[in-house]
């Protein structure tokens, strides 16, 4: 038997708008809509019932609200950050340009109220909004504006260069001033105090989604000057402003980092939407997911993330809040095609037809969690209707595997273990129930479990020996190319493949000016990779979220861009 | 005397200088490379090589050694890849809370074992004594993380007693000049900052203590065994003593002396329990910090942290030495 | 540092330790009367039956992983009539997985308390036999190895050797050189004092026999004491590493210390997963820790009355 789900029907609310709010008047480039199509899914409806709860909710609370991170941020200032824990305390003090939709990818006017394109998509201008001052009084303005992209363009050399610690930078807009590549930006006018003018050396679609990224949020000139500057050669994370003077534009101000312990944010008063509901909010590191849930329990803290499955009954016994973020990444079975036979196509279209994907979710991942057809989430620009499905289909797998000759194929399984991703909370789980359905089919599997960092990826993104394995990605924003590039945009190890068709239509795609424009195309390349099928799309697993009972006014965000300001501690 | 400390510290030298050319050598063998960890699934080819030549990474291995080495001669520890804080300071950092929680291991063990010990020493043979020496040996055979998982589930899932996890309730907002937690409550007249951080280190306390709760049983128990059996003690016995006299002036005194030096002995072992027992209750000490740093292969941490420890550790193994040999003049004259 | 600090030293080697077989027969008498000895010694008996008979005792194959129906991430089935002690996570029978933990547990304990035996001793033979600057060199190897708390010792082995059962015995087995090393020495050191050593050495024996002869047996004493706690110790760690993540990551291998990680998170809906493999860590070390400590007070001849 199974325990029935004890689900609470969760009724979060928030108070408030944000950032978001009441701001109707959407830039007249009009972003590309979340594909009306694609079926809302569970975790979609909650964030939806969650969001429209927010609007209406007590109005007084307890001073603080807790919520652990896994870990500390990597430091303070998010242009150099590439990490989740880091981008968290960020989306709390910084605002970009740009904001996010309310449970979509979609952008969101944020500190810009509208925004055009030109139809070259060279050049891109922002209304910004008035009267908004940074955190150390600092006026926002279009100054205010090109001083960050000056500043992001003109990273001294050394450190501030490498791909560790400016990874957003150097993924989309590819190079600094004076850099050996050219930069995708070119250069930045203030045209009045609210209009600014951001001009592009190529085509850049995902630009303005991007500028949702908290990597590009928008930072006190002012401070960054006076607490920031780092000459070539030196490390940038290190500098006081780094370390102690985040300073944005956000609902809560930085107010002290206990490295290794906590950090702690109270509200910005001169906020310039609703200020935040909690006047101190507090985000203690707690690795261990375990710990996590025993803190929350205890009622050490209110609230956690990236809950792992094992954990949703304890946390539901104990009448936590459970709450899933609508799934915006892929949990997939890779294959190496540089080991054989896995470089022939029918046996690859056994492997897919010898998974029960819809096991797969159903016993090992979070309630909520969709099966995957595809490469890329649903939500996304290019999600097609039309890709190839392997169903599951065990016979069809043997006489595919025959056809193959490969009746005894025995394949190396790599895994890796003691960790949780959002896109696989659970992969030892996974992995045992994927290894039973292969193995109906004849095919023997030889485990290989790893440590994630560094030898699973080590093992994976760096050798080439390997053979079919878990991974997965979350996209950071709405782009498809932050899928599909990651993986097929060119020979890896990971895949082992040389398709210059696929790597050539992923090339092209990016340069295309306009997410309409891109749409098409991305679907047709959606289509040849599902029938190339260089792996086997598994799932979108939601990730979850835990809370106490008495918080109120919690809606997640897709891209994991949570606003902790419209959360009240009741009682 | 002093000659003696001169001639352990000289020896001291050599031997921290071999583990950290060991260490040198001995991060770089790890599988797996500081770039690749810090930039995950991220990674790219391009990406790891710029990273490597930021960090000298692609330098070859000797040269990388004589500017690690050139760096130590000035003091310079280096800094932490993945955090981006000098190693020094961050031990620095660490040091109170692996501190704080050794200490309440340590004073658990003692306040324990010493009557226990005692008890089962006076009673050699016994059922009683079979009970304490297999009881508190229990305690050392458990491993620590479990025995954490039972802890936690009674004291604070059952009880609801003691929180499970960190240093200090993350709702109370309090100075910390010291980082010695307990401390700083006490300093800044917090008294609930002082009472929560108490509170805190009850369960990491007890889980840590186990084992040199253990070691002190066994060693009071043998220690007192033996100095029953001595004349003074007989004589006592025959001058018409009453047993409680005797026992305070004689057999306790007498058998708390090798009990005081492996006390000392313990806080070098703590240090490493630290390891697991800071990981499972979640306290930001030496142990995890450095258990973090194995998982991102930090290699100045690792370097730094171990050479550190070892340090400690030597100074520790010295002071006992010494301590034996104020307490016990027989070892002083040899 | 799961470590029982259990260097010995060789003082208790006095002379009339000579008195060899006796020393020997007198030792089991007491062992035998000793109630903690008795508890040890039928501990270490089951858990070695159990470890060698695996195979016979065993209801199903080991990790026979079928990932059925009956579990999911939020349930696993308990106690049942087929499954006395219910099953993991992923389908396979607990008391299977439990009695090849056992032999799991018996093969990397003992293996590397004899990679520690062999190579500690050797270093100890090698640097208290031939003494002068051999003696000095290898003893700073050692003292360095000491100067790092063995479980930390062991974590930084494991880590560079990577997640396999072999690279777990080494890094067992080599954090415990030291111990072995410095033991073996101070015991050769004592003797090679001793009136019968003299006596030998006068008699013109040649220095190789002399060692191999007379000391070395003498030394067998306290290196049996020590090899058994240390068996204990190398138990528990192997434990200590898995929860680290630095354990025998095979699946296909039942052991203890990973059956207790895999099984923590289900702690509250299946607490059995972690504590049947805990219990059974914390028994069978405690009998070879029992044994031990026995045996050390029984050879110790100041504990002899």
């Amino acid at each position: 038997m199974k325990f029935p789900h004890l689900r609470r029907s969760v009724v979060l609310g928030t108070v408030g708008a944000i950032s978001m709010m009441g701001l109707a008047a959407c830039g007249s480039d009009a972003p590309p809509e979340t594909d009306p199509d694609a079926v809302a899914s569970d975790a979609q409806a909650q964030c939806e019932e969650l969001y429209e709860a927010s609007q209406d909710v007590p109005e007084s609370g307890n001073e603080t609200f807790v919520f652990a991170a896994a870990s500390d941020p990597a430091m303070l200032n998010p242009f150099f950050a590439s990490d989740g824990e880091t981008f968290r305390v960020a989306r709390q003090i910084f605002e970009g340009l740009v904001d996010t939709k309310p449970c979509s990818a979609d952008p969101a006017p944020g500190l810009a109220t509208e925004w055009t394109g030109t139809d070259d998509g060279l050049s891109y201008t922002f209304q910004l909004e008035e009267g908004v001052k940074f955190h150390d009084g600092t006026d926002f303005n279009a100054d205010a504006v090109c001083s960050n992209f000056e500043y992001w363009y003109n990273q001294p050399k050394g450190p501030a260069q490498s791909e560790d610690v400016t990874y957003y930078w150097i993924s989309l807009f590819k190079g600094f001033a004076g850099g050996d590549t050219e930069s995708v930006y070119d250069s930045c006018e203030a045209s009045s105090d609210t209009e600014v003018t951001i001009n592009l050396t190529q085509p850049f679609a995902g630009f303005v989604p991007a500028m949702s990224l908290p990597a590009f949020s928008m930072q006190s000139p002012t401070a960054l000057e006076k607490y920031g500057k780092v000459a070539d050669g030196e490390d940038p994370t290190t500098t006081e402003y780094a370390l102690k003077r985040p300073t944005g534009t956000g609902p809560y101000q930085f107010d002290s980092w206990n490295r290794g312990k906590e950090v702690r944010l109270t509200a910005f008063e001169d906020y310039r939407g609703e200020p935040a509901r909690s006047t101190t909010m507090v985000i203690p590191t707690i690795a261990d997911p375990g710990a996590k849930r025993e803190a929350l329990i205890n009622g050490e803290i209110d609230g956690f993330d990236l809950v792992a499955p094992a954990d949703i009954a304890a946390l539901e016994e104990a009448n936590m809040q459970i709450v899933n973020r609508p799934a915006f990444n892929i949990l997939y079975l890779g294959m190496n095609q540089k080991t054989e036979p896995l470089d022939d196509p029918l046996v690859r279209q056994a492997i897919a037809h010898a998974i029960d994907k819809q096991a797969v979710v159903d016993q090992t991942l979070p309630p909520g969690s969709e099966v995957a057809n595809q490469f890329v989430p649903p939500i996304i620009n290019g999600y097609s209707e039309d890709v190839t499905e392997y169903e599951y289909d065990p016979e069809k797998a043997k006489e595919l595997l025959a056809e193959a000759g490969a009746e005894d194929l025995t394949l190396e399984f790599n895994y890796p273990v003691d960790i949780s991703r959002p896109y696989m909370p659970s992969p030892e789980d996974t992995f045992n129930l994927i290894r039973t359905q292969l193995e109906e089919v004849g095919i023997t599997i030889k485990p290989v479990a790893d440590q994630w960092t560094p030898d699973y990826l080590e093992k994976i993104q760096g050798t080439s020996g390997h053979g079919i394995h878990l991974l997965g990605w979350t996209g950071d924003y709405n782009d498809t190319d932050n899928f599909l590039g990651v993986f097929f945009g060119r020979e890896s190890n990971e895949w082992g493949f040389d398709n210059p068709d696929i790597f050539d239509a992923i090339a092209e795609a990016r340069q295309l000016p306009t997410p309409e424009e891109q749409k098409p195309v991305y679907e047709d390349i959606n289509e040849t990779v599902m029938e190339f099928l260089p792996g086997v799309p598994i799932a979108h697993p939601v990730p979850s979220f835990a809370f106490d009972p008495a918080i109120e006014g919690f809606y997640p965000s897709p891209v994991s861009g949570e606003s902790f300001a419209s959360v009240v501690v009741t009682e | 005397m002093l000659r003696f400390v001169v001639r352990r510290l000289g020896l001291m030298v050599p031997t921290l200088f071999g583990l950290s050319v060991l260490l040198f050598f001995w991060v770089r063998v790890l599988p797996g490379d500081p770039c690749r960890s810090l930039l995950g699934q991220r990674a790219t080819p391009e990406g790891i090589a710029r990273c490597n030549e930021v960090y000298g990474f692609d330098k070859p291995i000797l040269e990388q050694y004589v500017t690690y080495v050139g760096a130590l001669m000035r003091g310079d520890f280096g800094s932490s890849i993945d955090l981006h804080e000098p190693v020094l300071d961050a031990f620095l950092n660490k040091l109170p809370a692996t501190i704080e929680v050794s200490a309440v291991a340590l004073l658990f063990a003692i306040v324990l074992g010493v009557p226990l010990g005692y008890y089962a020493g006076r009673h050699q043979g016994g059922w009683w004594d079979t009970t304490i020496v297999s009881g508190s040996l229990l305690g050392v055979t458990i491993p620590v993380f479990f025995l954490a998982i039972l802890l936690k589930y009674l004291f604070a899932r059952q009880l609801g007693l003691l929180p499970t996890q960190g240093r200090q309730d993350a709702r109370l907002d309090v100075e910390h000049p010291t980082n010695f937690y307990v401390l700083d409550g006490i300093i800044t007249g917090n008294f609930d900052a002082f009472w929560d951080a108490s509170l805190h280190l009850i369960l990491p306390g007890l889980a840590l203590g186990t084992i040199p709760l253990a070691i002190i049983v066994r060693i009071t128990r043998a220690s007192v065994s033996e100095v029953v059996h001595e004349d003074y003690v007989r004589t006592a016995e025959a001058k018409g003593l009453t047993s409680g006299t005797i026992n305070r002036r004689h057999v306790l005194r007498n058998a708390l002396l090798p009990v005081v030096t492996t006390i000392g002995l313990q806080l070098g072992l703590l240090l490493s329990g630290a390891v697991l027992t800071e990981t499972v209750f979640n306290i930001d000490g030496v142990g995890q910090y450095l258990y973090a740093a194995i998982g991102v292969r930090d290699y100045p941490v690792l370097q730094g942290f171990i050479l550190f420890i070892a340090l400690m550790y030597s100074v520790i193994n010295l002071l006992v030495d010494l301590s034996y040999g104020l307490i016990d003049p027989r070892v002083r004259a040899s | 540092m799961t470590m029982p600090a259990t260097t010995i030293t060789a003082e208790g080697q006095s002379p009339e330790s000579m008195a060899g077989e006796t020393l020997w027969r007198g030792a089991f008498k007491r062992l035998r009367r000793n109630p903690m000895a008795i508890i040890g010694a039928s501990i270490m008996a089951v858990f070695v039956l159990v470890a060698v008979f695996a195979p016979l005792l065993a209801p199903y194959e080991p990790a026979s992983t079928q990932w059925t129906e009956l579990s999911t991430y939020n349930y696993v089935q308990g106690s049942s009539a087929e499954h006395p002690l219910g099953i993991d996570r992923w389908g396979s029978d607990m008391l299977t997985q439990l009695i090849y933990g056992a032999r799991q547990s018996l093969v990397i304990g003992v293996v590397s308390t004899l990679i520690g035996l062999v190579a500690g001793a050797a270093l100890g033979v090698l640097a208290g036999g031939l003494g002068g600057r051999v003696d000095t060199v290898v003893m700073r190897f050692v003292d360095i190895l000491l100067s790092i708390p063995s479980l930390l010792l062991a974590i930084s082995i494991a880590a560079a050797m990577g997640t396999t059962g072999f690279a777990l015995m080494i890094a067992i087995g080599a954090a415990q050189i030291p111990i072995f090393a410095r033991l073996l020495r101070a015991s050769m050191l004592s003797q090679s004092r001793s009136d019968y050593v003299l006596a030998a050495g006068a008699l013109g024996l040649k220095r190789k026999t002399i060692v191999m002869g007379h000391v070395l047996p003498n030394s067998l004493g306290p290196t049996l004491v020590q090899a058994t706690l240390n068996l204990a110790t190398a138990i528990i760690e192997v434990a200590a590493l898995s929860y680290l993540g630095l354990g025998n990551d095979e699946a296909a291998v039942a052991e203890w210390g990973r059956m207790i990680v895999s099984g923590q998170d289900r702690f509250e809906i299946a607490p059995w997963l972690a504590f049947y493999p805990g219990i059974a860590i914390a028994i069978t070390a405690l009998g070879f820790t029992l044994l031990g400590e026995a045996m050390r007070e029984v050879l110790d001849p100041k504990q002899r009355r």
